[in-house]
Formats: structure tokens, C-alpha cells, sequence
């Protein structure tokens, strides 16, 4: 502790530090292409939009110009790089606009903030439960490896990953809904009951369970194979580190080994992967969320291209990317706290 | 090029030796046979015959009808060539965007390396769902191949990654050093050096990306996203907007250009995990 390095250089190198700049600079990028996307491609939405509003409402081009302005939170006039200051500093204010077609009038943040909870709630449930088993079975395989078990269950879960989530839905919905009648299809629409109150009644948390299971399944599937084959190749590598024969040399009980040695080590790599998945997973909702007429966000994603309403569309691009960041900052924090390793970084390793 | 034709027939010997890749090898041939060559042989169906709606497998109707009354198994035969098209386009060039990313990043390493490494780490951060949807529905994605470079260049991230530490490990071998204390230069280095000796490891890549490609062109379609033909994404999604689902004798409608997509992917997937096992299971623990 004697020679510690000058503050500045400390803080340039202080691993919390980094990745508050990293997260920031990546909001910044998805909320400059919100922007290009909506103002600055060649197939002008703004335009569209207009006529979208003359069409629809019977009003001048003057006064449908001055309402798509106000809707987007733009000023439609001013000089582009003016445009987007004004962009920023709406956002900064928490304010993305309103929706034009699906509720008119009403704020953007408000309507994705209503319906975010059901995404978050469905995808993070489905996503914690396929992590948990995938982390088993790829242990499990990878203990067991080169056996006919092993094969199997690393054959299976590639072909079940391969299958694209929309045919999965379907597939779910014919053969659980149609053709063996195990679940009732009204179980397979709708994110809960009509009728049934929201709190904390066992009616309201078991309605909102049965409702989720069979998207919460597609979601399961989908991502299922993929932890099992990452767990797996990770534990096979920590299997055959040094530490691992040290610790059976030393006699400890398998069960010690297991998990303090090797599965935390060999899960090291796959949390920083789940952080990674909820983006993707989020983006996949969208499918799912329409067939099954899940109230989510990705639902409302559908509803707004179908409406093409703009705000609402830019809206979600924006939130689900903080929410997706967000994620991932826990899950860096996390992987800080089961690899005490990196806590020191930016020292004398790398 | 002869010696590169010489190693394509090593590698077909080689295939016949795993059954379930050969397997994953025939039926891909076969679904490339039919979507590119069924098509000239087989005319299309172009009238709707309003009496032979939704007619069940029978003699007459091999695969049923759909709601239209065109025969499934000639919209089959017809809606192959678009998606594999687009999957192998896409793999190829996210593929090449990946390995001549993760390439030179290896490669130049130091502040370049850093740099490149962090633009790739904030493109995999990025919710590339949702953003892919949003700006499929902006683009006008008009043909095969805009849809691909567009597919390609949210693929590419992950596997530039992966070839980056691919080239790391190989950079370090005799050969590797012996050709740069010759000065080759960087570019004979990777492409005559280095790349001959990924070439499985990229093929495999390839595939993966291809298999990746099929699963993002089936939800931007069927969320009505890419204004295509009568491809297999189309025709599921419209057989299940006209709820086939629930009429036992529609069914097939859906079924059948599912059965394509999944055939598809578990012809590739199939494949390339036998070309992993044969070449390299030491891949199998990497990245």
C-alpha cells in the first residue's frame, strides 16, 4: 500500500467507472439510431406520418406537420443537429413522446412502462428457469461425457435450439391446445383472466402462472440447449484444471468439489452470456407475445408496427435497450462477486 | 483451386463416416435438389381452385391443399429457393464480416485490437431483437439480398469474437512466426497461412450463421416484416393467420412449410456438429 498510483490514473482504471462509461456510451448509440431511424433515413417516416395524419383525420398538411411534430417531440423545421439536441433533452427529461394511433395522446413512457412489467416478469422467469436446468444437465453431460447420455442430451438440445421460437409457439399451441387438449386454449391468450383483480391473491398469482407457462416454455426451449452446451464445454475445461485434481488429491467430498470448485468456475462464463440472452430474448417476445396475445411489451411492439406508430415503436427500441443494459450491469456486478478475481483489475494483472 | 477441390472430396469421404451427419448432408442435398432444380420441372401454382379448399393428404392431393386449393407439395417444391438463399447468403457474409474483423483485431492487436474489440463488445450489448425488428420495418428490405446483408450485419459480433481467439491461439505456432520473420506481410499471413488451416473451423461457422440467418428471417416474416414471395416463412404465416391451426384438414397448409424451416435447420445442424466431431472436438470447448 506503500506506492499506491496517482488518483487520476486510478479512477481512469477503476473497473466500475469503465463500465458506467461503456453502458452510458451504449444508450447513447441505440438513442442516435432511434433518432436516424425515425428522422434521418431516406424513406422518411416523418412524411409518412403526415400523410398518415391527413389521411386519417381530415386536416391541412400545415396542421398535420405541427401535430407530428409535437407527437415525436421534434421541431420539424429546425436544422437537423438542432433537431436532435431537442431529441436528447426530451429524453433526459424521461419524455419519448406520445402514441398517435393506439392510444392517442398518450405518453409513450407511460403505455411501455404499463405493459413492461408482463415481459419482464414472463422472459426473466422463463430465462432463470432454462439457465437453472441447462446449468445442470450441461454439468451433467459434461461429468458423463462421451456416453450415450451424453451424446443424447448434446444432439437433442442443438436440434431443439435450432428451431426457430415462432414454429416452437405454434408447434406448442397445436399440440398442447389442439390436438392432445392438455392446456385449454383460452389459457394460451391473454396474460391473465378477464375478471380476475390484480394483487397479492393466490387467484391473481396462479391465473398469472397458468397463463405464462406455455410461452414460458417456448422461451425455455428456445434457450435450453444453448446454456446445457455452454455449461457443458465450460465444465469439461474447468474438469481438467489443476485445482480440481488438487482438490480430489486433497479428498474432499464430491459434493464440495462440485459445486465450490467446479461449478462456480465452469458458471463463470455463462453469466455474463444471460445478460446478453435477455436482449435477445426481449427481441423474441415480440413473436411470441403475438401468438400467444401475451400483454407485453413485445405485443405492443407487434400493435405498433401494424399501426405504424412511431413513438411508440422508437419508445420501446429505447427502453427495452436500458432495461437490457441495466441487466447487464448486474450481471457484471455479479460476476465480480462470484470471480473475486476481476475485482482487482487494472492492478497488476493484464 | 485444384487442391482446394481435392480437400472438398477428403472432407465428403470423411462425412459418410458419421451416420447422423451423412444423414443431416442427404437431406440438405435433397431440400437444395428440390427447392433449386424442382421448380423448373414442377410448374407453379398460380390459379386458386376454390372447389379443392383444404383437402386433407389423400391419392389426389399428396400433402393436402391450402386456402386457396393449391397443392402444398408444389408450394413446397416453390418456396424453398428464397429461404435458403437468404440463409446461405447471410451466413457468408456474416462470416466474412466476422472473420475479416476478428482477423485483423487478432491481428494488429494493441489500441486497434481495443478499439475494435469494444465497438463489437457495444454491438453484442445492443438489444439486437428489437432493433432488428425496428429497423427491418424502417429499411424496405426488397430481395434476397438486402434482407441478407441486413441479417449479416447483426450477426456478425459473437462470431467475430469467437475467430478472434481463434487467431490469437494460431498466431502463436512456428509456422505463424517463421512467416512473419520472413515479412510476408499481414494480409498473405492470414489468408495463405492462416485461414487454410480455419478453414472447418469457418465452415462450421458458416453453418451456424446460416442456421442463425433462418431463425431471424422466420420471425421478421412472419411479423409481416419482408414483403416476400410465397417462400416457406410466408406461407406458414399466412396459413396461420387464416387460423389453419384449428381446422384439422387445414393443417397441412401450416405444416408442411414448417416441416421445410425445421428440416432446414436440423439438416444443417445435424451436419455440422459431425463436422465438428470429425475435425476438431478440441473446438468444442472454446469460446
Amino acid at each position: 500500500m506503500s506506492q499506491r498510483k496517482p488518483l487520476a490514473e486510478r479512477i481512469l482504471k477503476s473497473y466500475i467507472l469503465q463500465t458506467i462509461a461503456k453502458k452510458t456510451f451504449i444508450i447513447w448509440v441505440v438513442v442516435t439510431l432511434s433518432f436516424v431511424i425515425v428522422r434521418g433515413l431516406p424513406g422518411n417516416p416523418v412524411d409518412i406520418m403526415v400523410m398518415n395524419l391527413m389521411d386519417s383525420q381530415g386536416i391541412s398538411e400545415e396542421e398535420a406537420r405541427t401535430r407530428a411534430a409535437s407527437l415525436l417531440r421534434l421541431d420539424l423545421d429546425a436544422p437537423l443537429h438542432e433537431q436532435y439536441l431537442d431529441f436528447l433533452g426530451n429524453l433526459l427529461r424521461g419524455d419519448l413522446g406520445d402514441s398517435y394511433v393506439l392510444a392517442r395522446g398518450k405518453a409513450v413512457a407511460e403505455i411501455v412502462f404499463q405493459r413492461l412489467p408482463w415481459t419482464l416478469f414472463s422472459v426473466g422467469t422463463s430465462l432463470l428457469l432454462s439457465f437453472t436446468i441447462g446449468m445442470f444437465l450441461g454439468m451433467l453431460a459434461a461429468y458423463r461425457r462421451g456416453s450415450w447420455f451424453d451424446q443424447l442430451l448434446t444432439n437433442l438440445s442443438a436440434m431443439i435450439g435450432a428451431v426457430p421460437n415462432t414454429l416452437w409457439a405454434i408447434i406448442l399451441v397445436l399440440l398442447l391446445g389442439v390436438v392432445w387438449k392438455v392446456v385449454p386454449l383460452n389459457l394460451m391468450r391473454g396474460s391473465v383472466s378477464p375478471g380476475v383483480k390484480a394483487g397479492f391473491s393466490l387467484e391473481f398469482i396462479g391465473d398469472v402462472l397458468k397463463h405464462w407457462f406455455v410461452p414460458g416454455m417456448v422461451y425455455v426451449l428456445t434457450t435450453l440447449g444453448g446454456w446445457m452446451l455452454a455449461m457443458r464445454s465450460s465444465t469439461v475445461s474447468v474438469l481438467g484444471e489443476d485445482y480440481v485434481t488438487v482438490a480430489r488429491a486433497r479428498g474432499l467430498p464430491d459434493l464440495r468439489i462440485i459445486t465450490a470448485y467446479v461449478g462456480r468456475n465452469a458458471s463463470l462464463p455463462l453469466v455474463t452470456a444471460l445478460a446478453i440472452s435477455i436482449g435477445f430474448l426481449l427481441g423474441g417476445s415480440t413473436v411470441i407475445e403475438f401468438i400467444f396475445v401475451y400483454q407485453g411489451v413485445g405485443l405492443l411492439m407487434s400493435q405498433a408496427i401494424a399501426k405504424r406508430d412511431y413513438p411508440v415503436m422508437q419508445g420501446i427500441l429505447l427502453v427495452t435497450t436500458i432495461t437490457v443494459i441495466l441487466s447487464t450491469a448486474i450481471a457484471d456486478l455479479l460476476y465480480g462477486w462470484l470471480d473475486p478475481r476481476i475485482r482487482i483489475r487494472g492492478g497488476e494483472e493484464s | 483451386m485444384t487442391n482446394f477441390l481435392r480437400e472438398t472430396l477428403k472432407t465428403l469421404k470423411l462425412i459418410t463416416y458419421n451416420k447422423v451427419g451423412f444423414l443431416g448432408f442427404l437431406i440438405l442435398l435433397a431440400l437444395i435438389v428440390i427447392s433449386y432444380l424442382g421448380p423448373s420441372v414442377v410448374p407453379p401454382e398460380s390459379r386458386a381452385d376454390t372447389k379443392q379448399i383444404y383437402q386433407p393428404p389423400s391419392w389426389e392431393h399428396p400433402l393436402g391443399t391450402d386456402f386457396q386449393g393449391r397443392e402444398n407439395w408444389v408450394l413446397f417444391v416453390h418456396g424453398g429457393a428464397e429461404v435458403i438463399s437468404v440463409a446461405f447468403l447471410a451466413g457468408l457474409m456474416t462470416t466474412l464480416i466476422a472473420v475479416v474483423v476478428g482477423a485483423f483485431s487478432a491481428f494488429l492487436g494493441g489500441r486497434a485490437d481495443e478499439l475494435i474489440m469494444t465497438v463489437t463488445d457495444v454491438w453484442l450489448a445492443l438489444p439486437r431483437g428489437i432493433l432488428l425488428i425496428v429497423t427491418a420495418f424502417f429499411i424496405s428490405l426488397k430481395d434476397v439480398w438486402a434482407l441478407a446483408l441486413f441479417l449479416a450485419v447483426f450477426g456478425w459480433p459473437s462470431l467475430a469474437r469467437q475467430v478472434r481467439s481463434q487467431f490469437l491461439s494460431l498466431k502463436k505456432r512456428e509456422y505463424v512466426e517463421a512467416a512473419q520473420l520472413l515479412h510476408l506481410g499481414t494480409p498473405h499471413i492470414i489468408f495463405r497461412e492462416m485461414l487454410p488451416n480455419m478453414m472447418t473451423y469457418i465452415l462450421i461457422a458458416l453453418i451456424e450463421s446460416m442456421t442463425g440467418a433462418i431463425y431471424s428471417q422466420t420471425y421478421l416474416v412472419f411479423l409481416g416484416l419482408v414483403p416476400f414471395g410465397n417462400n416457406w416463412g410466408v406461407l406458414f404465416s399466412l396459413a396461420y393467420a387464416k387460423n389453419a391451426i384449428y381446422n384439422p384438414n387445414a393443417m397441412y397448409s401450416l405444416l408442411v412449410p414448417m416441416g421445410g424451416i425445421v428440416l432446414l435447420q436440423l439438416s444443417l445442424i445435424m451436419f455440422s456438429r459431425s463436422l465438428e466431431e470429425i475435425f476438431n472436438p478440441r473446438l468444442r470447448t472454446g469460446v
